[in-house]
């Protein structure tokens, strides 16, 4: 068993990969097989068959060999069907989720992944799992269709505005795997990517613990607060540090600097304006973006939006 | 020859052309437009490339890019693939191929050029007045609440609908009611087979795209709570009704694109096709089947797994047929004495590139490897090998049959044959690497993507040149051939089939008197006809 992916297929990191990947790799074969036939019957009937003087001259009548079709539909057909059998047993097993997995209600949003843990910790972009034990996760969607994919666990579902999905795995190896977003979903669709860290079951039971109370922790200095928030809401998918224009305006010299807003009015980036972006963002539109940004009223704490405000101070 | 009078100069003058209900004319129309449109797609998808040569979104704002992918999409689709063979080649063949004057409703036909002409220029009024960032399958609830083109691209697909129903109904009156004598349905050409097969599919499942349509644009106009969950409507219905029409039309692409194979096959194998009905009825059969696969899109999108499975059976059984196809051309050539002229290069490459993309569908029926695969450049490979490296080949293969009855002159033959190897090559360096970088599990529609598919996307974006390039090549030699071709014969491949025994280009009425059937399309054992192209 080849762990660390091939030439067509990344990283076996769930329980599961490995059985897709036999698939995938029976029918690769077999499709290599047929494709070698076609391949070699057409330059092999080029080679013979080709035209050979001037003259033209009648053909054979044959247009018609009933055993010859009938082996070229049957033997096809039978592999279509062990074909469908497997893929649909393996299927099953990946839609049937198991009795004691740990559930993570997960919700898609333009453009970031949100994660409820069972104790009410939550986190965003960064899922956290325990190694070696089934985890759910409950899927929707907050504005359009999205989709979570871990290609390392070979598991992708839909997440829907209107109802739920679920998929679930067992992460059987530790380290850090993408989450992309495989439904278009609009400017930031690119950037919509998650980690998912696999750790030992210990060390998830203290993470979990520790996100819940670490919200309050104040031995973290503010600014160090704020860049944490802003790694770890990925405010970074719409705001860079660098002077670039994303999907919102950059954080660089922002504070202090003068914006146009969409209503004709302008005003100067204070602490105020920009505590009442992150809690209000509809409210001032500055020109030349569109009104997208969600709103973080009751996702951040008063002293994580203090951290952002001197994050944003400190990068002139 | 081109002093003799023919319907390219029996009249002259603007008028006669936009006036015409002559259907070789409205088909040349067609023709023309549809290759505009392909060069505008070709250069939108060339835009694509160059953006994704690396890693970082640097050349467009994701905004831009989003709005380049979708237009990509909906112009090879709408204004490109879908009217390509039916409209412009059937057009011009079809009545031919049957030994009838005309189609059975000519003013229709004019008709369903204008309808066309409408719809693709309310397209490009959408771009105009801003594009549209959706993607070609508008998937609500993005599509409904998007700020950009939507109404107006909408409405312009749903305008060119009528367009292929009227061209559908047309061909399937023609190909019932005004055969030639001793024209009868077994000695109809395999192209014909297809394009009745495809006016089938474009008279039934046409309707509910439009109606689909229809309800988006009602949802963005009044609010009518169809597919936004805010209003009360269901976005997964929009993809039921968006795929029960569009996964049929994949065979409104690939049906009329086998018929031409058919056809490359037989006259270059100098051979009597083998498994004539097997081929006719099993594009018949694909028909009906087609759409009962839809599903096969939607494995993801929290359907039933019941569902699933039984549109997975379903599609694995729709694949079957179109095996058996490719085994039949490859059993025409057995015996043959094959010929190697530009047209025959097309079909060698339709078996190859249409067998790489049948057989990368079996990864995508199968339920637990197209979770995996859904919506990452896998399958972005696999529909551009079927829909580019079957349709479009197709097409091209049969506007290099044609393109000497048609004009009466004859292209560069060694440059055509230099070109098609340039093609084949291009579309293999640019998506080949694309299935590797999808199974590793690249996402499609980015515009960045990791570092580690830097390299695949490299080796696809030079081949995506060479490709672009290869079609510039062709455009140029071919409209020059229009003026300065050599003259090319009557027949200048040594085919059966009828619109061989008019003269090239065509006259007026198509044949000069009413033409006889003395032999069927395809009995090389029984006729030879001298073919005088050389080369």
């Amino acid at each position: 068993m080849n762990n660390n992916g091939t030439l067509f297929l990344p990283t076996q990191a769930s329980t599961i990969a490995n059985e897709v990947d036999s698939i995938f790799n029976f029918v690769l074969y077999t499709g290599l097989i047929i494709f070698a036939i076609v391949v070699i019957g057409l330059i092999f009937f080029s080679l013979k068959f080709r035209k050979r003087n001037e003259n033209e001259e009648l053909t054979s009548k044959v247009s018609e060999n009933h055993v010859l079709e009938w082996t070229w539909s049957v033997i096809p057909s039978i592999l279509v069907i062990v074909l469908f059998f497997m893929g649909f047993k393996t299927f099953m097993k990946m839609n049937i989720v198991p009795d004691n997995a740990i559930e993570i209600k997960t919700t898609g949003k333009k453009w970031m992944w949100v994660f409820d843990y069972p104790n009410g910790a939550n986190s965003t972009n960064i899922l956290t799992v325990p190694k070696d034990k089934p985890v759910k996760i409950l899927l929707s969607s907050s504005d359009v269709i999205h989709s979570f994919y871990i290609p390392d666990f070979r598991v992708k579902m839909d997440a829907l505005p209107n109802r739920y999905t679920t998929l679930w795995f067992e992460a059987n190896q530790t380290g850090e795997f993408p989450i992309y977003c495989t439904e278009f979903c609009g400017t930031g669709h690119s950037q919509m990517i998650g980690t998912v860290k696999v750790v030992d079951y210990d060390e998830y039971e203290t993470y979990l613990a520790s996100s819940v109370s670490g919200v309050d922790d104040t031995s973290i200095p503010l600014k160090q607060l704020g860049e944490n928030v802003y790694q770890g809401k990925a405010c970074f998918t719409c705001h860079t540090l660098d002077g670039n224009s994303l999907v919102g305006p950059t954080f660089k010299g922002l504070f202090g600097s003068t914006v146009k807003h969409t209503d004709g009015s302008s005003a100067t980036v204070d602490e105020n304006y920009i505590r009442q972006s992150i809690l209000e963002p509809a409210n001032k539109i500055v020109e030349g973006f569109a009104p997208v940004m969600p709103t973080y009223q009751g996702q951040l704490n008063d002293r994580e939006i203090d951290g952002i405000i001197e994050f944003i101070k400190e990068n002139k | 020859m081109s002093a003799n009078t023919n319907y390219l100069n029996a009249t002259t003058g603007l008028k006669s052309w936009l006036y015409t209900l002559d259907h070789k004319r409205i088909g040349v129309m067609y023709l023309v437009s549809v290759m505009a449109f392909f060069m505008v797609g070709g250069l939108l998808a060339i835009l694509l490339r160059l953006e994704l040569f690396t890693p970082a979104g640097d050349l467009f704002s994701p905004d831009l890019y989003n709005r380049i992918f979708t237009l990509h999409g909906a112009v090879m689709i709408f204004l490109f693939i879908l009217p390509a063979i039916p409209a412009a080649l059937g057009n011009i063949l079809l009545p031919i191929m049957i030994g009838a004057k005309d189609v059975a409703f000519p003013r229709l036909n004019l008709a369903s050029w204008y309808v066309f002409l409408v719809g693709a220029l309310v397209a490009v009024y959408s771009i105009l007045i801003g594009g549209v960032d959706t993607g070609w399958t508008f998937y609500a609830p993005y599509s409904t609440d998007s700020t950009t083109a939507v109404t107006t691209i909408v409405f312009a697909a749903f305008i060119m609908g009528f367009s292929g129903i009227f061209t559908g109904i047309n061909f399937i009156a023609t190909i019932h009611k005004l055969r030639a004598p001793g024209m009868t349905w077994y000695k109809l050409p395999l192209f014909v087979w297809g394009l009745y097969a495809t006016a089938i599919i474009q008279i039934l499942a046409t309707p509910v795209l439009a109606i689909t349509l229809l309800l988006i644009i009602m949802e963005r106009l009044v609010g009518v709570g169809i597919f936004d969950p805010a209003l009360g409507g269901d976005p997964v219905l929009f993809q039921h009704f968006f795929w029960f029409y569009s996964h049929p039309a994949v065979y409104i692409m690939i049906l009329p694109g086998m018929g031409i194979i058919s056809e490359l096959i037989s006259t270059f194998s100098h051979k009597r096709i083998f498994g004539y009905k097997a081929i006719a009825f099993s594009s018949l059969g694909i028909a009906f089947v087609s759409f009962l696969v839809w599903g096969h899109h939607m494995y993801t999108a929290g359907q039933s797994e019941y569902a699933s499975m039984i549109f997975s059976l379903i599609t694995f059984s729709v694949g079957i047929p179109s095996g058996i196809k490719i085994f039949n051309w490859m059993a025409t050539m057995y015996n043959g004495r094959i010929t190697f002229q530009a047209p025959m290069l097309y079909a060698f490459m339709f078996l190859i590139l249409f067998s790489i993309g049948g057989l990368t569908g079996m990864f995508l029926g199968a339920l637990a490897t197209d979770i995996h695969l859904h919506s990452t450049y896998f399958i972005v490979a696999h529909f551009h090998a079927t829909m580019m490296g079957g349709t479009v080949i197709a097409f091209l293969g049969g506007v290099h049959y044609w393109w000497p009855k048609i004009w009466g002159r004859m292209y560069p033959q060694k440059l055509a044959q230099v070109t098609a190897v340039m093609v084949f090559l291009g579309f293999l360096g640019t998506f080949l690497p694309q299935f590797i970088a999808g199974s590793q599990g690249m996402v499609r529609r980015i515009h960045s993507y990791p570092e580690k598919f830097e390299f695949l996307n490299q080796i696809s974006t030079f081949s995506a040149m060479i490709l672009g390039l290869s079609f510039l090549v062709m455009m140029v030699y071919l409209f020059r051939s229009i003026k300065h071709g050599e003259p090319a014969s009557d027949n200048p491949w040594g085919g059966l089939t009828m619109e061989w025994e008019t003269q090239s280009p065509p006259v007026e009425h198509n044949f000069e008197k009413d033409p006889v059937v003395e032999h069927g399309p395809y009995d090389y054992h029984e006729v030879v006809k001298q073919s005088t192209d050389r080369s």
